[in-house]
């Protein structure tokens, strides 16, 4: 009966700990952003994303948190080669990721200074990202011209655009109640009720929207690994940890019944 | 459950418990190995928990960028005269030695502490260099801080000043205790005060020929 | 010989500082009721977080800087530079969340049992002390990374000292000791978060224990097992405290690492709750978070605020709505001469009770819920809603809802010595009988 009631707890405890993850997922993926999968064991992305982030971000946008030391450390390659791919100032290796522009000039152009991106993926998420940076569309009323899916009346321009090509807004589908798309009764064509619910390319940038939609899962990784450089040392770590629990586990169990069956 | 506890109308059982055991010694074994293994699996806990929190006291990674090497253009030096590079915040002291002042190394050995520099107060590519004590004769590249408790030493080129004495040809002088280095930063015995050799800190020449402090020969940056 | 000097040195010690004393007191001849069950692991849970959370805290300190110029910085610095400095933070701020849980657990294993009832009143009162100094604790460490969170969370918690009648305002900018939330107050509250509240934490703590030991702990039965003792005056129903118990929560704080540094390691964020969102952004006093929520464990307290409207004697809805948060928190205090039952343990009270406690648990989980997402809006999407003489009248709103439940809250604790006198108890047994 003891044992049972242990069971009982244990499964409670297992739904709880499930529970947060669901909640966390649900509201990841709501609001009409397109999902992204992160994985920070894929170096090659990692790598990739970086690379995208000195040439088109850096710019702008500094990653004040982070050191070009320690991409070396974790993308496990060579300290020198970091230096030659990445640097493009005068930083040393052992320095912190910093942007050139003065915010008093970023103000003056774009109306804010920038962010620092150090921690943008914790602060917004993988997936609003992914679903930013490929959203921005053409829009002749804003400074730079384009405007953004998720974020309206974005001041910051395409900087992505000679990747991706500049799109414009097209009609595009909404859901039905039932999950599905909306689908007209007779013809069975999807109904485009949403007024920007679709994109169309019109003069095509270097890659394809396939190349591009993975450039910028690429970009988007790379985001997230600088977040939390710490995240794939916990994973690793985590689970040391855990496995000496347990046997440290089995033991206590073996006292505790050793001992307790004096007791009547 | 109520199995597990007294009845209440079992009045007999006078032996509270927890004070039947010891009655058998396989139990006494079983009982003192678990309490031995669990105990040393626990002490393993808690030894693996200490260790982020000491190496938390490690320089951070700010730390070691700003301890990281130094790199240094030589070939503008001008003989004979000093010029201080901070390292790891500690003066690093580069001298051009002219002919004549390296002619000065060659005949003190009797008069040095470690003349052979084989005490390790330099890295070991250094130690092989002899009297120069450096990787290229010309450069001589110390950490300016006196052995014995850390002052900075005075470069002092002259020969027989007032204060040092007729025997003085040229060397380091530390204002605190009054220690005599060589032009090498080899110690005088005789003099009070510092037991070894100036230490020499690891360093290397670039392909470019630029002096790098803080890295030796052979070593790469992680 | 080793073993015969460390043994004189003990000996020597002992004639001075009565440690076998101590030990015998509170360890090996402190007899503990033998039924103790899966709810009697958290108070010393409770204490091993203490000791994390202070040692963990400690080490914190040497690299974080408590002004509104570095202190965000320094937090990153943490997370990134120092060597485990990202465990040593995830330790703290899970540990907060745990030290909740383990409370909160602790607290209702009390509700359950009696714990509180005579002659251990003043055990339970030291309790809520702890309670409270906890949830000031916990406040005060939220602030400190000054994100957007900390920085609005503190604005809000605060301003309720502006609540109070005529000295509201002048209190409000002594709290602060500026004209807004601003590096002066995060510094005051740096100090009082290391220092003073710890401080009385530990000392709080101390005495909980020593006054647990006084009166000896109660049991799931809620019977006094000092009452059949045997001949040496050893409570018959009784096990030595060590080693039995120390064995026993060796597997109960084992058992707890593991679900705890399972979060510290795979989510320590814990999906927003442990670690929300906008506290990555740092804190900008021009611009308020969207959606402002405090921690999980303040949010039935923090529903009850939200849900009051009432002006009573012309003073406004904020005022009443304090009142309301902190007599939620008073009424825990008067427990023990609320409950006037015959028996002390769930397991022989009747329905009534029972009914209570479930209610109890259900109203303070649904306003947790509440307190935890934005005010408007249906209670889990029922869109109740009717024509009533020319007005529509929706009584399933997120806000009635939370009104529900605040009036059970207090009904529960106001009519207990009501319906605990009036119900039916079943007789408990002489002796403990199992877990």
């Amino acid at each position: 009966m003891y044992s049972v009631r242990w069971q009982i707890f244990a499964a409670a405890l297992c739904c709880l700990w499930a529970m947060p993850s669901a909640v966390h997922a649900s509201v990841a993926g709501g609001a009409g952003l397109d999902v992204m999968a992160v994985d920070l064991h894929d170096r090659a992305s990692l790598q990739r994303g970086a690379a995208l982030y000195m040439n088109y971000c850096l710019g702008c946008h500094g990653l004040k948190y982070q050191r070009y030391q320690r991409l070396a450390e974790d993308f496990g390659v060579p300290e020198d080669l970091v230096a030659q791919q990445l640097i493009f100032d005068d930083s040393r290796v052992g320095g912190l990721i910093e942007t050139a522009m003065l915010p008093v000039r970023a103000a003056e152009w774009f109306g804010a200074s920038p962010p620092d991106l150090s921690l943008i993926a914790r602060v917004r998420g993988a997936d609003w990202l992914y679903t930013y940076l490929r959203g921005f569309y053409a829009d002749p009323s804003r400074p730079w011209g384009v405007n953004n899916k998720v974020f309206a009346d974005v001041g910051m321009p395409h900087a992505l655009l000679e990747l991706q090509g500049l799109q414009h807004c097209a009609p595009g589908s909404s859901l039905a109640p039932n999950g599905g798309v909306k689908r007209h009764p007779l013809t069975d064509e999807a109904i485009l009720d949403v007024p920007c619910g679709d994109f169309r390319i019109d003069s095509p940038g270097s890659l394809s929207v396939d190349e591009f939609d993975s450039a910028v899962h690429d970009l988007v990784n790379f985001l997230v690994y600088v977040s939390e450089p710490a995240a794939l040392q916990r994973y690793r770590l985590g689970i040391y940890v855990l496995l000496f629990l347990a046997a440290l586990l089995v033991l206590a169990l073996l006292l505790n019944r050793e001992y307790w069956k004096d007791v009547h | 459950m109520a199995e597990h506890g007294h009845g209440g109308d079992e009045a007999a059982q006078s032996d509270h418990c927890g004070e039947s055991f010891h009655q058998d010694s396989t139990l006494d074994n079983r009982r003192r190995f678990l309490i031995a293994s669990t105990s040393a699996l626990g002490a393993v806990g808690v030894a693996g928990a200490a260790v982020p929190f000491i190496s938390s006291w490690q320089p951070n990674a700010s730390a070691r960028a700003a301890g990281a090497p130094t790199y240094f253009d030589v070939d503008s030096l001008v003989p004979e005269r000093i010029t201080v590079v901070e390292w790891r915040g500690k003066p690093i002291y580069v001298l051009r030695r002219s002919a004549a002042q390296l002619a000065t190394l060659e005949r003190l050995e009797e008069r040095l502490a470690d003349p052979l520099s084989t005490r390790p107060n330099q890295p070991d590519y250094i130690q092989g260099s002899g009297a120069v004590r450096s990787l290229r004769p010309e450069f001589l590249v110390l950490v300016a801080l006196c052995t014995h408790l850390g002052c900075a030493v005075k470069y002092r080129p002259e020969h027989a000043p007032e204060d040092l004495g007729p025997d003085w040809i040229g060397g380091f002088f530390c204002p605190c205790h009054g220690s005599h280095f060589d032009l090498s930063g080899r110690v005088f015995t005789g003099v009070p005060a510092a037991p070894n050799n100036l230490v020499v800190p690891p360093h290397r020449y670039e392909s470019d020929g630029s002096l790098t402090i803080g890295v030796s020969v052979g070593e790469v940056l992680s | 010989m080793l073993i015969r000097a460390l043994a004189a040195l003990r000996d020597w010690v002992d004639e001075r500082l009565p440690i076998q004393r101590a030990w015998d007191t509170h360890l090996a001849k402190y007899y503990a009721p033998k039924n103790f069950n899966f709810w009697y692991f958290f108070g010393v849970l409770s204490l091993l977080i203490l000791v994390l959370q202070l040692i963990t805290g400690i080490w914190l300190t040497m690299n974080y800087q408590p002004t509104a110029r570095d202190a965000f910085d320094s937090v990153e610095r943490i997370m990134r530079d120092v060597e485990f400095g990202w465990l040593i933070r995830y330790l703290h701020s899970t540990g907060a969340s745990a030290f909740f849980i383990v409370v909160y657990l602790h607290m209702f294993r009390g509700l359950l049992y009696g714990s509180y009832r005579k002659p251990r009143e003043l055990l339970w009162l030291i309790g809520m002390v702890i309670y409270v100094l906890l949830i000031a604790e916990g406040f005060l460490g939220y602030v400190l990374p000054w994100g957007q969170m900390s920085y609005w969370g503190a604005q809000v918690i605060v301003s309720l000292f502006g609540a109070i009648p005529v000295i509201g305002d002048s209190l409000l900018v002594w709290v602060r000791g500026d004209y807004l939330i601003s590096g002066i107050t995060l510094n005051s509250f740096f100090a009082l978060h290391v220092v003073l509240v710890p401080l009385m934490l530990v000392a709080m703590v101390f005495l909980h224990v020593l006054a647990l030991h006084e009166v000896g702990s109660l049991n799931p039965d809620g019977i006094e097992i000092k009452e059949h003792k045997d001949a040496q005056g050893v409570p018959l129903d009784g096990v030595p405290f060590h080693p039995y118990y120390t064995v026993h929560d060796i597997v109960g704080v084992t058992i707890f690492l593991m679900l705890f540094l399972s979060v510290v390691f795979f989510a320590p964020e814990m999906g927003g709750y442990f670690l929300e969102r906008a506290n990555f952004t740092p804190a900008n006093h021009l611009v308020t978070p969207d959606h402002i929520v405090p921690v999980w464990y303040y949010t039935p307290f923090y529903a009850m605020l939200r849900a009051t409207t009432i002006t009573w004697f012309d003073l406004d809805a904020k005022f009443w709505g304090a009142m309301i948060m902190l007599s939620a928190i008073v009424v825990l205090f008067l427990l023990p001469w609320l409950d006037r039952s015959p028996v002390k343990s769930m397991r022989y009270k009747g329905c009534m009770s029972r009914c209570a406690l479930s209610l109890f648990v259900v109203s303070f989980l649904l306003l947790g819920y509440l307190g935890s997402i934005p005010s408007g809006g249906y209670f889990l999407g029922i869109n109740l809603c009717w024509q009533s003489g020319g007005s529509t009248v929706c009584p399933m709103e997120n806000v009635d809802v939370a009104q529900y439940l605040t009036i059970t809250y207090f009904a529960i604790f106001l009519l207990m010595p009501w319906y605990t006198q009036r119900e039916r108890c079943s007789q408990p047994p002489e002796r403990v009988r199992g877990r």
